[in-house]
């Protein structure tokens, strides 16, 4: 008896100790990886941030590109990438717009037309940056004739951000709340009305999120850009003229010329730094604007 | 105009918007398969896999090494991001305080606004030259599944810290009720049930890469061959695109649209299973 117990109690002394030991360990390894993820992002923001700043000055933001951008600043690259930028969301807000509203306010999730427009937007969705470019390159530039142009560039970019943008204003649509539709029809106000007056008002917060991470996604795009707007870093004259991103030109200094490393860095640090800057000011934007919808209701 | 004619017309315009937007997946398929035909016309099928590498100017159109190249790239990635995503969700949810936690998670968001071109160039000038030390030349298979893995790392945190969060929702306080440790709890509960999930993030996180352009083809050299060790040199699909595209022409332009084809296809493949997966889960 004495001895059962004994041995019990020092095999579950055992297995306890053992227990703690494999706590610790999972601990080390789980805070280990945290740590090393933390640590990778950390050594590429400071690396950036620490070779970038020191190129940056007022003249920068406004000189043009000089010998293949080794020096000058980036004036006309940041003209060009705004110009690509417009057009893109001019002809992706409507249709993307419109399209979330369809799919939001007359279909419910699971009918057959929502569904398919929605698995052949997903399709959209991942379809590799690089495919768009030969798309864009093939139909735009060629077909169309616009050549290497930023009316080409900005229109191969609304292809690839539409589904992203239709997916959160659709969210956005339908999180309204059904009460606020009743009421609408309770007050005998038109379908179109409604969602005109009403629905897109009240969905204002999530619709800007949906633009915002569009722009977004098209500051960060390169790849569908290289053959589309092409490398040009003249100012560009009108949308018919190649321009040059500010991606693109991070990528160009950096793997085409000799000695550009240093103002590939200021470019990232720049690119980098409006993103931060556009994520963020959104959240203000966002939380300003609920407030005001608070406070008429 | 009546306001029933106001409705319909606003209908009208709504649906045009929809079956436009609808229509550009099937029409960038169409297009890409029409500008392929002259290459499959002209080089056949065959040549595709039977030529002895891929060198446009002596018209060798041997698609294999390229594909290779992609797919090591991309297992390695997804090798390299998946236990650190794993990690990461334990991390944020049962580790961490809630300050390190909310901190960790903005960390992984702006990882993922980060664009490409700036990982790309972060890996030609930091960790290309890292690799070169231990083993030249240095732009190599590894670089560009490190730098691919940081890459896609907050796309699996993210589906993997959603699906931790409604495990321990759900099964958590029982455990601590019944005086599991807490890596007990882990290993017993929540690891095996979160191997669907798992499965799903390798999914996309596999999509994700295999469509990778600018990171790759800065970092990785770009030599067209098959690899034998992680610190050769090589060219994924992507990225030899991006390479021939400004200089190509007739049949080998065509050739390269059906690698983008290629391309759509199989990241369409992994999408779609990912997505039954996940819709079979709910």
């Amino acid at each position: 008896m004495m001895v059962s117990r004994q041995v019990l109690t020092r095999t579950s002394r055992i297995r306890a100790s053992r227990a703690r030991l494999q706590n610790r360990i999972a601990a080390a390894v789980i805070w280990g990886g945290a740590i090393f993820v933390a640590a990778l992002f950390a050594w590429l923001m400071a690396d950036i941030l620490w070779h970038g700043w020191r190129e940056i000055s007022l003249a920068y933001f406004t000189q043009e590109p000089e010998s293949a951008g080794r020096l000058g600043g980036i004036s006309s690259i940041l003209v060009s990438t705004g110009l690509i930028l417009i057009v893109c969301l001019v002809s992706a807000l409507p249709i993307g717009l419109g399209t979330a509203i369809f799919l939001a306010e007359y279909t419910g999730p699971e009918d057959t037309v929502s569904r398919k427009i929605r698995l052949s937007l997903n399709v959209l969705a991942g379809t590799p940056s690089i495919v768009f470019g030969l798309f864009g390159n093939a139909f735009f530039c060629k077909m169309l004739g616009m050549g290497f142009s930023i009316l080409s560039g900005g229109l191969t970019l609304a292809c690839m951000v539409l589904p992203y943008f239709i997916r959160i204003a659709e969210e956005s649509i339908r999180s309204v709340p059904q009460s606020y539709r009743m009421g609408a029809v309770a007050l005998g106000l038109s379908k179109s009305t409604q969602i005109m007056r009403l629905i897109l008002p009240v969905a204002v917060p999530g619709i800007l999120g949906a633009i915002i991470l569009s722009v977004g996604r098209s500051l960060s795009e390169t790849a569908a850009l290289i053959f589309t707007s092409g490398y040009v870093d003249r100012m560009p004259e009108s949308l018919y003229d190649s321009g040059r991103s500010l991606s693109v030109h991070i990528y160009d200094l950096s793997m085409n010329v000799a000695g550009g490393d240093q103002r590939a860095y200021s470019a990232a640090l720049v690119l980098i730094v409006s993103l931060i800057l556009i994520n963020f000011i959104t959240g203000l934007i966002g939380r300003a604007w609920s407030r005001r919808m608070i406070s008429i209701s | 105009m009546s306001l029933w004619q106001k409705d319909k017309a606003f209908l009208f315009v709504l649906s045009v918007c929809a079956s436009l937007a609808g229509v550009i997946s099937i029409f960038i398929f169409f297009f890409l398969a029409k500008e392929s035909v002259p290459a499959m016309a002209g080089i056949g099928l065959s040549q595709f896999v039977m030529d002895e590498t891929w060198f446009a100017s002596e018209n060798q159109y041997n698609v294999l090494p390229l594909l290779w190249g992609s797919v090591l790239v991309s297992v390695g990635a997804v090798a390299f991001a998946t236990p650190l995503g794993i990690l990461s969700g334990l991390f944020c949810h049962f580790y961490a305080p809630s300050a390190i936690a909310g901190f960790y998670r903005s960390m992984v968001h702006l990882l993922a606004g980060i664009p490409s071109v700036i990982f790309g160039f972060w890996g030609l000038v930091s960790l290309v030259p890292l690799v070169a030390r231990i083993h030249p030349p240095g732009p190599s298979l590894l670089a560009g599944v490190i730098v691919l893995g940081i890459m896609i790392l907050p796309t699996i945190m993210v589906i993997l810290d959603d699906a931790i969060a409604n495990l321990s929702r759900l099964y958590l306080n029982s455990t601590v009720a019944l005086g599991v440790s807490k890596w007990g709890a882990l290993k017993g509960l929540i690891l095996p049930n979160l191997r669907k999930q798992v499965g799903v993030s390798i999914l996309l996180g596999l999509a994700r890469s295999i469509g990778e352009t600018m990171a790759i083809l800065m970092v990785c050299g770009n030599v067209v061959r098959f690899p034998t060790s992680v610190f050769n040199p090589i060219r994924t699909l992507t990225a030899n695109i991006a390479l021939e595209m400004p200089f190509a022409m007739n049949v080998h332009r065509s050739a390269l649209f059906f690698t983008g084809l290629i391309m759509m296809v199989l990241v369409a493949i992994l999408m779609s299973t990912a997505q039954t997966r996940t819709s079979r889960q709910a």
